[in-house]
């Protein structure tokens, strides 16, 4: 990683941290127990969408814990993101009951469509595509979920749908 | 995801002091319960909640509010596909009668209220009808799917309201943990599990009995821990049982911990079930209220504290040593066994890891014994287990069967046979880490048990079964949980890490027509080294997805790599559409269909595809309603 800035660093400066929040999550819900680790990261994630390297070195101090292990849970881990989010997380499943009713294909559009790859972001910062392995909803196969809303029976019609409208806005 | 914050606020209820309250306590719910009084039970499934069985709740609520109508709503997790029904709308059940409706919209809810519940009418076009027949099904217990099952671990599921402890209480919840505190030493209870010869329901089948005996033999703390990271693709036995029927799941493991000696208990869930996490932060506070959990139990002494602790999308944490990683806020990497983990575990001490179905099967086995319990399965697996059945068969969901069922029951009696007048090809059991069961052609049917499944290549795992119709590609299958895997790796341990990136390589070359000569041999022996020589339980068993579809369907293989087809018509590069001119009848539909206008044709004429534009999207294929397109 020498050289370059990479974008997540340059983004997490432009964020502002909400320290007094950090603190909520990390010394009040969690008492700041280093096994909740993942836990906190998971709720600083919901808050910016990601892990800033701001509050990644505020939780490194609060629980003594290295930031190198801090990363390496963050890189570890599936759900975790170093990159900011879009405004929307748009999650094709991948499970073996979607796969056979054709999912790859759906995240394949979108992929095309969009010009980005699963994990990444649109450069508007609307939408993130991602793929999921299975969110246990296989009797309606294939599966999107959008913002945590399942749509079953997922097509490309409905995709198209709702990119258009995501274009609009 | 998680809100650390978001925990249910029961209200103020008096704690249960004794075993004996717990009874009066459920004497006094039954007193207030009729048990004939009209129930309308909304399934709040994930397929169902997403065709807005919410709304539907609401409105219930909101018409009724009004009538004077003597019973309530009760929004259910049911969470099962039946029959993939929760597809096309909300299912609604009436009690009692047990009236069966599909398809409910918010727009029917008048309809229902004015007709079924206030005039006992039935609302025929709501009715469930069966894929080939017009007669309609009016109970939803005489429906095959669940006519045909066994449901003992699912037995409140779609009948309690998980978000009410009540529910559960009123149909039996804690009292065999109420037994054990007064009745059982921890021995006993002990005794009594090993004795149903109940077996690892998480995918191992180790029995349950000897883990709890070896670890309440070990000294200091000791830790429960329910593993709830169900990370098979293509299974959610486990979330279902935890979004409908939390408290068994809970009870069972406060009567491990009982058994074991331990007051401490983690229950890991995968992040991915963000519904099954909010169900149990409702459900443990409601019993810690009502000292069902918690500090001195039922006023024994008896200390029990459940923690969630939350999974972060890595489906290694589903093997017990990296869950207890994970567990301790650190990476999940599996370590090796020498040291099992009932021995020294979670922050290096004694622990005892089940999955979800064991531990919801425990109360019963206390309630009714163990004997009870052996009284369904085989002489080697006892008991019930549930599945997943998915894929390409008519009726998808949960099912719940008695071990060493046939197979081709469960696919054709409760799955309902296979859609679109295909015909079956294999069965998939134990997710990535299983293999495929070439049903019925090369092995006519197997008795679903432990021992049987290992025999023909495959495992029982934690219970999915996917049902794979002649137009499924096995190499590709192959393909893609090697894929899955690969992905999946931790990467600590050089066999599995290079071994599934190794035999990725090799599946996706021929897949995409560049298979050689010696191919099958390579991935057999790259298989079989990491099977051996993998660190943890699922690297070896990575290879199992190559090595028993090379087993059974070697042809398939031999047809990518030498003839350069897939005869299932998968892999793009490998196959064309043509139209066989004998049996096209010219009807157009094909042609209609046809995203790219690759089909011309004149009317009651033989169509034709021009294969320069054919993107081989598959709508010809499966439209066309004389089979007259052809894989070739």
């Amino acid at each position: 990683m020498s050289g370059t800035v990479c974008a997540c660093q340059e983004n997490s400066k432009e964020i502002e941290i909400d320290y007094g929040l950090l603190d909520k999550i990390i010394r009040d819900d969690y008492g700041g127990n280093r096994e909740a680790m993942i836990m906190m990261m998971q709720a600083i994630q919901q808050v910016y969408r990601f892990l800033p390297e701001a509050a990644v070195e505020y939780l490194s101090q609060v629980i003594e814990v290295p930031t190198t292990k801090i990363y390496e849970v963050a890189t570890f881990y599936a759900s975790f993101s170093l990159e900011p989010k879009g405004k929307y997380i748009l999650s094709v499943c991948t499970g073996t009951a979607c796969h056979l009713r054709g999912s790859g294909g759906l995240a394949k559009h979108i992929s095309e469509r969009l010009g980005i790859t699963p994990g990444k972001t649109t450069p508007d910062m609307k939408l993130t595509l991602e793929t999921v392995n299975c969110v246990g909803a296989c009797a309606v196969a294939p599966v999107v979920v959008i913002d945590e809303k399942c749509y079953p029976k997922a097509d490309i019609a409905m995709l198209n749908d709702f990119m258009d409208r995501l274009n609009a806005e | 995801m998680i809100e650390a914050t978001q925990t249910a606020n029961p209200t103020e209820v008096n704690k249960i002091t004794s075993p004996d309250g717990l009874k009066l306590f459920r004497q006094e719910l039954q007193s207030r319960h009729d048990p004939n009084a009209p129930v309308v039970l909304v399934c709040s499934g994930t397929g169902c909640r997403a065709a807005g069985s919410a709304a539907v709740v609401d409105k219930f609520k909101q018409v009724l509010s009004g009538t004077g109508w003597n019973g309530k709503v009760l929004p259910l997790a049911k969470h099962t596909g039946c029959h993939g029904l929760c597809s096309r709308g909300p299912l609604v059940v009436i009690e009692p009668g047990n009236l069966f409706y599909q398809r409910v919209t918010v727009d029917d809810v008048e309809d229902i209220v004015n007709k079924t519940l206030l005039n006992n009418e039935v609302i025929k076009k709501l009715q469930y009808k069966p894929a080939n027949s017009k007669e309609v099904i009016e109970k939803a217990s005489d429906i095959p799917f669940y006519a045909k099952q066994t449901r003992l671990v699912l037995k409140n599921i779609g009948k309690v309201d998980p978000t009410d402890i009540d529910d559960s209480i009123l149909r039996g919840s804690y009292s065999a943990l109420a037994k054990v505190l007064t009745r059982m030493s921890p021995q006993d209870v002990i005794n009594e599990v090993a004795n149903s010869k109940l077996r690892g329901r998480g995918g191992a089948g180790f029995p349950t009995g000897l883990k709890w005996e070896s670890c309440a033999r070990q000294e200091g703390i000791r830790y429960v821990i329910c593993n709830a990271d169900e990370g098979d693709p293509g299974a959610f036995m486990d979330g279902a049982l935890l979004e409908g029927d939390p408290h068994s799941v809970l009870e069972g493991m406060a009567i491990c911990a009982y058994a074991v000696g331990s007051n401490r208990g983690y229950m890991y869930v995968r992040a991915e079930y963000p519904m099954a996490v909010k169900t149990l932060r409702i459900a443990i506070p409601q019993a810690e209220a009502l000292g069902l959990l918690g500090e001195n139990i039922m006023g024994t002494g008896f200390d029990f504290k459940v923690t969630i602790s939350t999974g972060a999308g890595a489906f290694v944490c589903g093997e017990s040593s990296a869950l207890m990683a994970s567990l301790e806020g650190k990476v999940g990497r599996p370590r090796p066994k020498y040291i099992r983990s009932v021995e020294k575990g979670f922050r290096d001490s004694p622990s005892n890891l089940n999955n979800v179905e064991t531990y919801a099967n425990i109360p019963d086995i206390i309630n009714n014994g163990g004997d009870w319990y052996k009284s369904y399965g085989t002489e080697r697996s006892s008991g019930t287990k549930v599945f997943a059945l998915t894929g390409n068969v008519n009726n998808i969901g949960l099912v719940e069967v008695p071990m060493g069922i046939s197979l081709m029951e469960i696919v054709n009696g409760i799955g309902g046979g296979i859609p679109n007048k295909r015909k079956l090809k294999g069965v998939q059991t134990g997710g990535p880490s299983g293999g495929c069961i070439p049903v019925p052609h090369q092995i006519p049917d197997i008795n679903v048990g432990y021992g049987k499944l290992a025999e023909v290549g495959s495992i029982m795992g934690s219970g999915g079964m996917i049902v794979m119709d002649e137009d499924t590609c096995m190499v590709e299958v192959a393909r893609y949980f090697v894929n899955f895997l690969f992905e999946e790796s931790c990467g600590q341990c050089t066999p599995c890490r290079e071994g599934l990136i190794r035999m990725l390589e090799i599946l996706t070359r021929i897949t995409q027509g560049q298979g050689r000569e010696g191919d099958v041999e390579l991935l057999e022996e790259i298989g079989k080294f990491t099977n051996n020589f993998s660190l943890c339980g699922l690297g070896t068993s990575a290879a199992n997805p190559v090595l028993s579809t090379i087993r059974y369907f070697r042809k398939e293989y031999d047809a990518h790599i030498r003839d350069k087809k897939c005869p299932a018509g998968v892999c793009k590069p490998l196959f064309h559409y043509d139209i066989d001119p004998e049996t096209c009848t010219g009807c157009g539909l094909c042609k209609s269909k046809c995203p790219v206008k690759a089909i011309t044709g004149e009317k009651k004429k033989t169509h034709v595809i021009d294969q320069s534009l054919c993107i081989k999207c598959m709508e010809c294929y499966k439209s066309c309603k004389f089979r007259s397109v052809k894989i070739m």
